[in-house]
């Protein structure tokens, strides 16, 4: 019961604590432990019978004894206080300020877990985001309202890209309030560091509602972290009418605290240790993203994760790209090779760029163009692999002039600086250019009048030849 | 009444005790708030649970009240453009209750109880009623007459009076036998129950989907079972959108089970605005929705598909041909491993239970083709998506519904990344129906089975010298060679790759289908006696109509493939102007 503290546990197994049955104990309820020392913990009631209770710490159990410990039942779930005070505001996973300033002001308490979204009550993303990158607007367009996630590599420039575009980000048709939130898991100080100046730079620190649970905090309080942050970005979006943009980094630290209390509990492990329901309850975070009827507001998901071992089809990458709607993906040839953002030409995707460009949204070339450019991409891919075999000079004269394309397509069109900033004519225009450099018989993608209107020529009428 | 009570809460698992007179799948009440579960496993007097929806603060010893009836589905005028969740809990009703949000604990009426239907009666008075009997027509749409059917559960008797043709709602007696039972338009049915027919049926009929890499390579059968893996973003979802939208089924059930909420959202937007081109209305008038996305209780995703498939027999039963859409039936499988795991079962492969085999073959079995109870012919389709970890086809689910369907259309990660669409491999898929099709494509085109075996050869050549290719390059193969996989290149721009975005080439009538192969390959054989007679490769693959070819799955309308003809001369023509022999067509 609320306010009465009973003393004692039966067991503390990682960060499960077996307590005895108490009556007028809920499930999944919030739970507050306190050891010896006094130091409070909270956790969240996995199981209850008749005989006994599991609460799952957020925390830590060191000091945690059977004897000198006192459990509280706080008859509610885990709760973030929301209001308009937030934003501009730092909290740690569990949603308790960490800026130094005073706690919100508010009576308004919202479950972490939220609820889901009734899909009759969605409304279908289609506003063009300009985040002012070829790779993403021309080819991998994300839309307002998508979860579109990053998939990275350790070393690799994720969280300049991330930066980049929470910097560059606009709403071609009209501008309108908007908010970051930014959930960090599991990342180094210099990270959170990093971004915090970077938003700072760019003059959004003042809209940004940061949740930072970094490396040297409980693994477990990751667990949490998400769920606060997007308790908050709905607070923003559907009933403060915002455009919220949440950046949640890294993924992968959240996915490990997951296996790590899975373990803890003795269940059955699906892939690499990782629990079953690792894709239900990465859904349960990243579903949270979209838009709501009869609301202007919406959430988009920016999710960043580390692929261990570059590894694509780890668990962690593999669940998620089977719930996101695309991916970033990152390549460290291409990173190697100088190219910044070095966004993977074919892995990446984003699935409601079909319904969210064309003509009134971006151009009316924009789908076949990019259809093209995967296409020729793909090409040069294969024609690399033989090139590699036979060597160079015995490749076709037509190879040759892919080789040609592969490599400019990288350095001009992928390439680009951090700080500069295309307009999305900018990017569909390069595009063009590019294709340029093929034979015009080459782009069956693109239906004739589209070629003639766009494709770049030289003053005798054949295809412009660099 | 069994009073019960909870015992135990895991997660969506709890335990009652006190639930000596409760059946196995029972429906219970569970706990104050009144969440509906379904018991799975009963000993003594303890049952064991599945919650289907989020029970959050629910305590040990709150009570559990059992239905005494097992989990069901309403069945009726009115299901055709609902859109429900896994325990057919109609979603606008609920948003209507709690808002944009589902909260638990909500209830609707699955049928609308205040629309009026308009009821033309079948049978007089006096008549007999048995299992099969049709008693009544409903017009529910434009294009569905729903015909109102005794199921298997009604005694067979007399009927004693019969509702005057009239407008009635769904809870209006229609019928009423001598032993005074009552009928309503409405009846309920067990989802874990297949439903009663008279005979399974081979059939001879594709059904047609307007996608041509599965209509010639890969063709299903109405009454069929198919199944589409794939890893992630190679393009389950759309190509069963594809399907859905497209195929000549009379109904479709859409069935999205622990996958993507705006996916729903994207049915729901587009289908009321697309035109089925047989009947002249509206998709969604023939399409029913069912929507447990990945955040939904996972203990209704489990049953998603029961529901989503007993609607589907239900208008089988009533003679129409119904396709089911499963995306995506690994999930369903998930949410098995998950309950079970939950149950503390003995896992088999991966942690799935045991039973994950025979959980599959109950559900593909109950597609097919079938003679009804009341005589006529009706069917389900079944089109699961499988979404196998990793991408990896050896993995449990993928391989255990292999054993269980007789279409597999593999999707292929590099044809995807290439951004091929469909991404269906044609080395890796295959179709157990072509033999018992050739008959209705013979009525189409004749030349259908050879055009489709030469395209086979075609692909199949290719594959072997690409591996040539790839170790010396293509110059080393001779011109005839090389025109193979130059034809291959053809066939896969020119007909095989067909985009969901393209408006003439989204939808590919039969006609059209083999009239594009029947121009690749009079190109191909009018460029190997070219090849023959000593025209070097190179000046035929610089002939323009090679690029008309391949444009022409998006230039040729599908009610235009008279006209197209001319095409065929164009190639003639082209070979002729070649000044090598162009004499002939194509010889298959
Ligand atoms: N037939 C097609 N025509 C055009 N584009 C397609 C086609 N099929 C797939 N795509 C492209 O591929 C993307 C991913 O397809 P889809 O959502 O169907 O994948 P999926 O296999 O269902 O993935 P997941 O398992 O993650 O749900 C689409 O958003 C679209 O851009
Ligand atoms: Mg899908």
């Amino acid at each position: 019961m609320r306010g009465l503290e009973y003393h004692g546990i039966l067991r503390a197994d990682g960060p499960i604590v077996i307590a005895a049955h108490r009556e007028n104990v809920g499930f999944s309820e919030l739970a507050r432990v306190r050891d010896r020392t006094g130091e409070l913990r909270l956790g969240r009631i996995v199981d209850i019978s008749e005989q006994a209770i599991a609460v799952q710490l957020f925390s830590e159990n060191t000091g945690i004894s059977i004897d000198e410990s006192w459990i509280e039942y706080l008859e509610k779930p885990l709760t973030f206080r929301v209001g308009d005070g937030i934003v501009g505001r730092i909290f740690n996973g569990l949603g308790d300020p960490i800026d130094g300033y005073p706690p919100i002001t508010s009576s308004d308490l919202r479950d972490i877990n939220g609820r889901p979204i009734n899909p009759s009550a969605r409304v279908y993303p289609r506003d063009f985001i300009q985040t002012g990158i070829s790779a993403i607007d021309g080819m991998n367009t994300l839309i307002r309202g998508q979860k579109l996630p990053i998939f990275s590599g350790n070393g690799l420039p994720h969280n300049r890209l991330a930066a980049q575009i929470v910097r560059q980000a606009r709403v071609l048709s009209g501008e309108s309030q908007f908010a970051i939130v930014f959930a960090g898991m599991g990342i180094k100080y210099d990270v959170a560091r990093f971004f915090i100046d970077s938003f700072e730079k760019s003059g959004v620190l003042s809209r940004v509602v940061m949740f930072l649970s970094l490396a040297d905090s409980p693994s477990i309080e990751r667990l949490v972290t998400p769920r606060t942050a997007l308790t908050a970005a709905e607070y923003l979006a559907y009933e403060k009418n915002m455009h919220v943009l949440v950046v949640m980094t890294d993924m992968t630290n959240y996915c490990e605290a997951l296996r790590e209390v899975s373990a803890a509990r003795n269940e059955v492990p699906s892939r690499k240790g990782y629990p079953g329901y690792l894709y239900s309850d990465l859904a349960s975070l990243y579903e949270r993203a979209g838009k709501i009827e009869n609301c202007e507001g919406s959430i988009t998901q920016l999710p960043i994760l580390s692929m261990p071992n570059d590894d694509i089809s780890h668990p962690i990458p593999d669940l998620t790209g089977y719930i996101t709607e695309g991916q970033i993906v990152l390549e460290r040839d291409l990173s190697q090779r100088g190219i910044y953002p070095p966004i993977a030409g074919l892995p990446s995707l984003s699935r409601l760029m079909k319904d969210g460009i064309g003509e009134g949204m971006t151009r009316e070339d924009h789908r076949d163009l990019a259809a093209q450019l995967f296409s020729a991409y793909a090409y040069v891919r294969s024609v690399r692999d033989l090139a590699a075999i036979i060597g160079e000079e015995e490749l076709s004269d037509r190879d040759k002039i892919y080789l040609n394309f592969g490599d400019r397509f990288e350095r001009e069109f992928l390439a680009q600086g951090e700080f500069e900033n295309r307009s999305i004519e900018q990017t569909l225009d390069l595009g063009w250019k590019m294709l340029s450099i093929l034979p015009e018989a080459e782009l069956v993608r693109i239906p004739p009048k589209l070629i003639e209107k766009y494709l770049p020529r030289t003053g005798n009428g054949d295809p412009a030849k660099e | 009444m069994s009073a019960g009570y909870i015992t135990r809460i895991s997660g969506p698992v709890i335990y009652a005790q006190g639930m000596d007179d409760a059946g196995l799948y029972d429906v219970v009440k569970v706990g104050k708030a009144g969440l509906i579960g379904e018991i799975i496993k009963l000993k003594g007097d303890v049952a064991t649970i599945q919650i289907y929806e989020d029970n959050t603060l629910m305590r040990v010893g709150e009570p559990v009240e059992c239905m005494h009836r097992p989990l069901s589905v309403a069945l009726g005028p009115g299901l055709i453009g609902s859109i429900y969740d896994g325990i057919q809990r109609p979603l606008p009703v609920l948003k209507n209750v709690s808002g944009a949000f589902l909260a638990p604990g909500l209830a609707g009426e699955p049928l609308d109880t205040s629309k009026k239907w308009h009821f033309v009666p079948l049978l007089k008075a006096g008549d007999p009623i048995a299992p099969g009997t049709a008693f009544g027509i409903i017009q529910e749409t434009a294009s569905i007459q729903h015909r109102l059917v005794f199921d298997a559960s009604v005694p067979a008797s007399t009927a004693d009076w019969i509702a005057p043709e009239g407008d009635y709602t769904c809870t209006a007696t229609l019928v009423k036998s001598r032993e005074g039972k009552e009928y309503t338009a409405v009846s309920w049915w067990p989802v874990r129950a297949a439903r009663k027919f008279t005979e399974k049926q081979i059939t001879h009929e594709p059904l047609v989907t307007g996608l041509r890499v599965i209509d010639v390579l890969f063709p299903i059968a109405k009454g069929g079972s198919a199944a589409i893996p794939g890893g992630f973003g190679t393009g389950k979802t759309m190509t069963q959108h594809a399907i859905a939208k497209w195929c000549d089924a009379d109904i479709i059930v859409y069935i999205g089970c622990g996958e993507r909420g705006n996916e729903m959202t994207e049915v729901l937007t587009e289908f009321p605005s697309l035109i089925d081109p047989r009947t002249g209305r509206s998709l969604m008038e023939r399409t029913i929705l069912i929507a447990n996305t990945s955040n939904m209780p996972v203990a209704a995703r489990e049953v998603s598909i029961y529901t989503g498939i007993t609607i589907a027999e239900y208008y089988r039963d009533m003679g129409y041909q119904v396709a089911v859409m499963a995306d995506s039936t690994s999930r369903w499988a998930e949410a098995l491993r998950e309950l079970s795991g939950r149950l503390e079962e003995m896992p088999a492969e991966e942690g799935f239970p045991a039973y994950l085999p025979t959980r599959l073959a109950e559900f593909y079995e109950r597609g097919g083709m079938v003679k009804t109870l009341e005589g006529k012919k009706g069917s389900v389709t079944i089109i699961g998506a499988v979404s196998p970890p990793g991408g990896d086809f050896s993995e449990p689910v993928t391989q255990h519904t292999k054993r269980f369907i007789r279409c597999f259309w593999a999707l292929d990660r590099d044809l995807a990344n290439a951004r091929h669409y469909p991404a269906i491999s044609w080395n890796d898929s295959y179709s157990e129906y072509t033999e018992d099709l050739i008959q209705y494509w013979d009525s189409i085109d004749p030349a259908w089975d050879a055009l489709r075996t030469k395209t086979m050869d075609i692909l199949k050549k290719e594959r072997k010298l690409s591996e040539i290719v790839r170790l010396v390059g293509p110059d080393a193969l001779p011109d005839e060679q090389r025109l193979i996989l130059l034809t291959a290149d053809m066939i896969k721009n020119g007909f095989l790759q067909q985009s969901s975005f393209d408006t003439v080439d989204m939808y590919c009538a039969p006609p059209k289908q083999t009239f594009l192969l029947t121009c690749i390959l009079t190109f191909h054989e009018l460029a190997e006696n070219a090849i023959k007679n000593g025209a070097p490769l190179l000046k035929i693959s610089a002939l323009p109509i090679k690029e008309k070819i391949i444009r022409l799955k998006s230039t040729l309308e599908n009610n235009k493939v008279q006209e197209g003809q001319a095409v065929i001369q164009e190639i003639q023509q082209a070979f002729t102007q070649l000044g090598v022999g162009a004499q002939g067509g194509l010889s298959i």
